[in-house]
């Protein structure tokens, strides 16, 4: 039994130990860096973060970022609410068909879109804008959230629509008032991973972006190419970038495994 | 559940599908429209028929980056899945560190991929790197900057960190929706640990076990970011992948005939495979 117990605690420390070595860095002086080979960091300095609170190169990537991930993560759940109440009570006209080509989205390639994305954002004056982004990402985004909700939703029986009909509801009553709170984890659930989706992606983010929308992630491989080897200061950036997904995992904890499993456990 | 007849609900996939069409159908036929013609620049553009798709099926570099791909590939959900579901086995199912170590696990799962990329390369790096500086430590000669075997066992290394969790998680969810009174059933009838795991806990797994081969498969197969941030492709093109080829046509040389032909072959392997897992998922769900 205690071998056993074993395997995850070992487990997570290799998950940790790239993450340690990230956070060391980043409290590194670039000259202690440079200088050689320690396991913690002998100068202390939260230099490098403060460079990035105080230079808007640097802060505004955040926010530029957290931006397109908000607005799709919105629009992506909003639009795939209804769609996967269709999905999961009806039986309609190519249901199965439309199904199997939303998941096909899912499986497209970013690198196949990126060129034709930025032909066809540019012409319809999109580029470089948060929308661009949050629109592109919805590619993926939508099956996703789409697929999620349909397995939280068969989970509910379809006795409650029919007492809340007989009980006088109307549809788009019963749907706001009674449906969502039901389902309320799964929604939850289909924002954590639109967001997380949204918020690791970057081929996409950094072809649809140039200067004024600019993601966190651009700014950091364009860092990296043009002003030599600011390790430190990237590996602030890295570490800062794990924050938002700290704290959106905080909330969907005790669902996030079912939420793995798309809803159908 | 029974579903009923309607057609009516329409209207509510409706905006899904518009928003869908236009992320994927302009933009898949702007790809198709690159690969049968040929252009000299000023947006003119002439027939070239089936001859890009030709080329690209007859080029050496194609058929490396394929190779390349479908050996990540295999190799990572070789090493990944049985390792997730070992993990999962091993842990607690009740108790206040399920949530810990659910939270901890799904760390990975959350960092942007250029990050990943990056962290990898800062924990690899053979003379300041935690990980390059072991290595080299135990006595073997290892800098994956320059050696291809290095170049690839940090890769698969670094998607093993990056994915594992995700198997194990999805494993996780399956495991919990056991009832308990399966296990008391299996300990009256003196059943042993590896009977338990065959007939009890591996048939209600398949389920998950197909969404997670499945979620594996596409996503190591149109891994581009992390790689990029490692390796860049390299040394020489020893882990330049279908979409990292892909991207260095397209976009860096602007080659888009090639680059249009390669990406409807490459999104029709994905395709292709994908629709035979699906299949096999939905008639587990039948069940």
């Amino acid at each position: 039994m205690r071998a056993r117990s074993l395997i995850p605690i070992v487990y997570i420390l290799f998950l940790l130990l790239p993450i340690y070595w990230l956070l060391n860095m980043s409290f590194k002086t670039t000259n202690e860096i440079l200088g050689g080979f320690t396991l913690w960091p002998q100068t202390f300095t939260l230099e490098n973060y403060a460079k990035i609170f105080t230079d808007p190169t640097w802060y505004m990537g955040y926010v530029n970022s957290l931006q397109y991930v908000v607005i799709n993560t919105v629009l992506s759940v909003s639009v795939a609410l209804p769609a996967a109440y269709a999905f999961s009570r009806y039986r309609f006209l190519g249901d199965k068909h439309l199904f199997f080509w939303l998941l096909t989205n899912r499986m497209a390639p970013p690198a196949v879109f990126a060129l034709p994305f930025l032909q066809l954002y540019s012409a319809v004056g999109l580029f470089d804008t948060p929308w661009a982004v949050a629109l592109a990402h919805t590619l993926f985004n939508i099956p996703l959230a789409v697929w999620i909700l349909e397995g939280f939703m068969s989970g509910v029986p379809k006795e409650l629509d029919e007492t809340a009909y007989i009980d006088g509801y109307s549809f788009p009553r019963f749907f706001v008032r009674i449906f969502i709170p039901t389902i309320a984890a799964g929604i939850g659930v289909a924002c954590f991973f639109c967001f997380m989706f949204s918020w690791v992606e970057l081929l996409l983010a950094k072809t649809l972006t140039s200067v004024a929308a600019k993601p966190i992630a651009a700014t950091m491989t364009r860092t990296a190419s043009t002003s030599g080897y600011e390790l430190g200061l990237l590996a602030a950036a890295g570490a800062l970038t794990i924050v938002p997904g700290a704290f959106v995992i905080y909330f969907v904890r005790n669902y996030i495994a079912k939420g793995f499993a798309l809803g159908r456990v | 559940m029974k579903k009923i007849d309607n057609n009516k609900a329409w209207w509510f996939v409706a905006p899904v599908v518009l928003l869908v069409a236009f992320n994927a159908v302009i933009p898949l036929m702007t790809v198709v429209n690159f690969s049968v013609q040929e252009t000299f620049g000023d947006n003119v553009f002439f027939w070239a028929g089936v001859q890009w798709f030709e080329d690209v099926l007859r080029s050496e570099r194609f058929h490396a980056a394929l190779f390349r791909q479908v050996m990540f590939t295999g190799l990572v959900l070789l090493i990944e899945i049985p390792l997730g579901l070992l993990i999962a086995l091993a842990m607690p199912r009740k108790g206040p560190w399920v949530s810990v170590c659910l939270v901890m696990m799904a760390l990975p799962l959350l960092i942007p991929w250029n990050v990943v990329g990056a962290m990898w390369n800062i924990f690899a790096l053979p003379d300041i790197g935690l990980l390059g500086r072991m290595i080299n430590g135990l006595g073997i000669d290892y800098n994956y900057t320059r050696q291809p075997i290095g170049a690839w066992f940090t890769v698969v290394l670094m998607d093993v960190w990056h994915w594992t969790s995700l198997v194990v998680l999805l494993c996780y969810a399956g495991l919990v929706s056991i009832p308990d009174a399966y296990y008391q059933a299996a300990k009256v009838d003196g059943a042993r640990p590896w009977a338990v795991f065959r007939y009890i806990q591996l048939p209600k797994l398949k389920y998950v076990l197909t969404i997670a081969i499945l979620l594996r498969f596409m996503d190591s197969f149109m891994i581009y970011t992390e790689v990029v941030g490692l390796t860049g492709g390299g040394p020489g093109n020893s882990t330049t992948f279908l979409s990292i080829d892909l991207v260095k046509i397209a976009l860096g040389q602007f080659d888009l005939g090639p680059a249009g032909a390669m990406s409807i072959i490459y999104f029709l392997i994905i395709l292709l495979m994908s629709w035979l897992f699906y299949t096999l998922m939905m008639r587990g769900e039948d069940r």
